[in-house]
C-alpha cells in the first residue's frame, strides 16, 4: 500500500496500540530545555523514578533565558544541569555552548530521516525538515518520554503543499510559510502533518526547509515534513559518513522514507511563488498575513532578528546584505540574536557581526530571549516590533506589545527605514 | 474517581492561545501552585476580567474553536487545575493542549458548534455536571436543564481513569 512519510515512520516505530487509533511509538530523540523539563524532573524525583530510558537519546539545552536573568531562571537551569550530570547525559549544552534548541540540535546532527522526535516545545515540528516525525508535546508526554522512551499519538493525516514557480528576489522561505499559513488558517492543519513538496522546496537549503517546517504548528500542524534528498545527505554527511560507503548509498537509505506515489492526502494545496510579495503579519494571529505593500510605512520601535525560525547563518547573511554600509533609523532599536555559537562564529568570520554592529544593532548571545518576551528585548506596552520570529500573539514579546512577523530581509530594511519596508526596492543583495 | 463539573466560565472567542491562558513570563515558576493568580491574565476578550467572581469560582470552561493553540506549555492545563477547573468544553482544540488535558487526567470535551451554541444560551449562572461513566454532561441554569452526550476515545477515557499518562504508561510500558 502506498504510504506517506509519517505513516512509514509510525509503522517502523509502533510499540503498542492500546486502543484503536492510538499509537504508542518508540522515540529516537527526546529533547529538553529549561522551561518545560524541570517540572517533569521534579515529578520523577517525587515518584521515586529519577531515571532516564537512555541517556544517549536525550538531548538537553538551556536556551530560553540564558545567562539566567534572576533567581527563578537560575533555579530552572540548575535543575536541568544537575539532572543532566546525574543521569550521564552527554549531549548537554550549557552556557558558552548553548543556542536555540531547534537550531542547535539539528546543527549537531541529532536528527535523521525516519526518526521520531519529541520535545516539550511546540516548534519541535522544525525537525521534520529532515524527513522525521517531530512533534511538540507537553511536560507529561515529555516525562513519559524521558522515563520510558515512548509517546502516544493519533495517527496524523497528511496535507500536501506543493510550492512551485520562481522565487522572486527579496522573497524567502519565511514569506512562503506565512503565505501557506494564511491559506491553511491557524487551525487548518490540526492533527495533520504538512508535507512540503515542489521545485522551490527541492532547491531550498536545510536552513530554508527548517524555516518552513518551524511554522507548521502555526497552522495547527503536528509536524512539518520535507522529503529527504541530496540536500539532506549533504547537510548530515559530516555526522553519517562513517556509516555509508558514499553519499549515494546514504541517499538510497534515506529515500526509503519518502512518501510513496499514490499515498493518501486529506488536502493538497498548490502555491505558485512567481511574482509573490514579501509577507508580513498584522494583528495577533499568524494567519493574519498581508503583502508588504499593504503595511509598508508602519512605524516600529524595535527590530528583532533571531529565533528558531530565522536565526541561522543564511538569515543573518540575508539581513546583513541589506545592512552593509547602512545604519538603522535613530528611532529603532535593533537586536540580533545568532541562534547558536556556531552561527555566531561563522557570522563573525564572514564579517556579518561587524556589519550589524556598524549599522547600530545590538548583538546578543545565542538565546530565545525576546522571542517569547522573557529577556533581551522585551517590549513596553504600546510598542511595535518587527520580528523574524514565529508568533504574533498578544503580549508575546511583552505585555501590550505588537509583533509583526516577517523575513530577515523585510526586518533589515525595516530597521533601516524605521518603518515596515519592502526589500525589493533595494535590489539584488541589498544594493539600491 | 474525581468529580468533574462546576460553575461555568464562558469564553466567547475562538483561537484562545496558551500565552493568553498563562503568559510566558510565569513559565519560570517550578511549582504549579505559583501559577494560580495568573490564569487568563492576558486574555484578549471584551468585558472579560480574570479577577471577576465568574472566573474565580469556575469549575468548567465553555469556549469556541481551536482552544489552547500556540505554545505547548502544560502550564495551561495546570493553571486551570490549581484553580479547580478540570473540564474544558470547546468546538475544537489545538492538539497539544487537548493531549495535555487528558495527560493530566482532566477532560477536554469536544462538541459540535451547534451544541456549543446551546450551552452558550445558558450564559449567566450556569452549572455543568459530568457523568463521566456514561459520557454525558448536564447544564443547568435559570433557563432550565439540558443533557448532552459527548464523544471520548477509549484512550482518553483510560488516561482520566488512570489519573494521567504517567501512571498509565508506568504501569504498562
Ligand atoms: S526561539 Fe522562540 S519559538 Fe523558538 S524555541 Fe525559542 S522561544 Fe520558542
Amino acid at each position: 500500500m502506498a504510504m506517506t512519510l509519517s505513516e512509514k515512520v509510525f509503522r517502523a516505530h509502533l510499540r503498542d496500540e492500546p486502543f484503536p487509533g492510538t499509537k504508542v511509538l518508540g522515540i529516537d530523540v527526546v529533547m529538553c530545555h529549561e522551561i518545560t523539563t524541570p517540572i517533569a524532573i521534579n515529578d520523577l524525583v517525587a515518584r521515586g523514578k529519577d531515571r532516564v530510558f537512555d541517556p544517549a537519546k536525550i538531548k538537553v539545552v538551556i536556551d530560553h533565558v540564558t545567562p539566567a536573568k534572576d533567581t527563578k531562571t537560575a533555579q530552572q537551569g540548575k535543575i536541568l544541569r544537575d539532572w543532566a550530570r546525574r543521569q550521564g547525559i552527554r549531549d548537554f549544552f550549557d552556557i558558552g555552548r548553548n543556542g536555540v534548541c531547534h537550531a542547535i540540535f539539528p546543527e549537531s546532527g541529532f536528527i535523521r530521516p525516519g526518526y521520531t522526535v519529541i520535545m516539550g516545545d511546540s516548534h519541535t515540528c522544525t525537525h521534520g525538515a529532515f524527513g522525521a516525525f517531530a512533534a511538540g508535546v507537553g511536560t507529561t508526554d515529555l516525562e513519559v518520554g524521558i522515563l520510558k522512551g515512548v509517546c502516544a499519538f493519533r495517527e496524523p493525516r497528511t496535507i500536501r503543499v506543493n510550492i512551485n514557480g520562481r522565487m522572486p528576489e527579496g522573497v524567502h522561505a519565511k514569506d512562503v510559510i506565512l503565505r501557506v499559513i494564511k491559506e491553511l488558517t491557524v487551525n487548518g492543519a490540526t492533527d495533520c502533518v504538512i508535507e512540503f513538496h515542489g521545485e522551490v522546496v527541492n532547491a531550498m537549503s536545510m536552513e530554508g526547509r527548517m524555516t518552513l517546517c518551524n511554522m507548521a504548528i502555526e497552522a495547527g500542524g503536528t509536524s512539518g515534513v520535507c522529503m529527504p534528498d541530496e540536500v539532506t545527505v549533504d547537510y548530515l554527511w559530516p555526522f553519517i559518513s562513517s556509516g555509508y560507503k558514499d553519499k549515494k548509498e546514504a541517499l538510497k537509505d534515506f529515500e526509503k522514507w519518502r512518501s510513496d506515489e499514490g499515498c493518501q492526502y486529506v488536502k493538497v494545496l498548490d502555491i505558485d511563488v512567481t511574482g509573490m510579495s514579501p509577507q508580513v503579519t498584522v494583528g495577533y494571529k499568524p494567519d493574519q498575513v498581508k503583502d508588504v505593500s499593504e503595511v509598508e510605512g508602519t512605524a516600529v520601535d524595535q527590530v528583532y532578528i533571531g529565533s528558531c525560525t530565522n536565526g541561522r547563518i543564511e538569515d543573518l547573511r540575508v539581513a546583513a546584505s541589506y545592512l552593509k554600509g547602512r545604519t538603522i533609523a535613530p528611532t529603532v532599536r535593533g537586536v540580533v540574536s545568532p541562534a547558536t555559537p556556531r552561527v555566531f562564529r561563522q557570522a563573525d568570520e564572514e564579517g556579518l557581526i561587524r556589519i550589524f554592529m556598524d549599522a547600530g544593532f545590538c548583538v546578543t548571545n545565542p538565546t530565545c530571549g525576546a522571542c517569547l518576551g522573557m529577556s533581551n528585548g522585551v517590549l513596553a506596552p504600546g510598542e511595535v516590533c518587527a520580528s523574524t520570529t514565529n508568533r504574533n500573539f498578544n503580549g508575546r514579546m511583552g505585555k501590550g506589545g505588537m509583533v509583526h512577523l516577517m523575513s530577515p530581509a523585510v526586518a533589515a530594511v525595516t530597521a533601516i527605514e524605521g518603518r515596515i519596508a519592502d526589500p525589493r526596492k533595494y535590489g539584488k543583495g541589498g544594493v539600491k | 474517581m474525581k468529580e468533574f463539573g462546576g460553575k461555568v466560565l464562558f469564553l466567547d472567542r475562538s483561537d484562545i492561545n496558551t500565552d493568553e491562558i498563562i503568559p510566558a513570563k510565569y513559565l519560570t515558576e517550578i511549582s504549579k501552585e505559583a501559577l494560580k493568580p495568573h490564569m487568563l491574565e492576558d486574555l484578549k476578550l471584551e468585558g472579560f476580567d480574570p479577577r471577576s467572581p465568574e472566573a474565580k469560582e469556575a469549575g468548567v470552561i465553555v469556549t469556541r474553536a481551536n482552544f489552547g493553540c500556540g505554545s505547548s506549555r502544560e502550564h495551561a492545563p495546570w493553571v486551570f487545575e490549581v484553580n479547580d477547573i478540570n473540564v474544558v468544553i470547546a468546538s475544537s482544540y489545538a492538539r497539544i493542549f487537548r493531549q495535555n488535558m487528558f495527560n493530566c487526567g482532566m477532560l477536554a470535551i469536544e462538541l459540535p458548534g451547534e451544541t456549543i451554541e446551546k450551552l452558550f444560551a445558558h450564559r449567566g449562572g450556569a452549572k455543568i455536571s459530568v457523568d463521566f461513566k456514561n459520557d454525558r454532561l448536564t447544564i443547568e441554569s435559570a433557563k432550565g436543564k439540558e443533557t448532552f452526550d459527548y464523544p471520548i476515545s477509549g484512550f482518553d477515557k483510560a488516561l482520566v481513569e488512570a489519573g494521567g499518562w504517567v501512571d498509565f504508561a508506568d504501569a504498562k510500558y
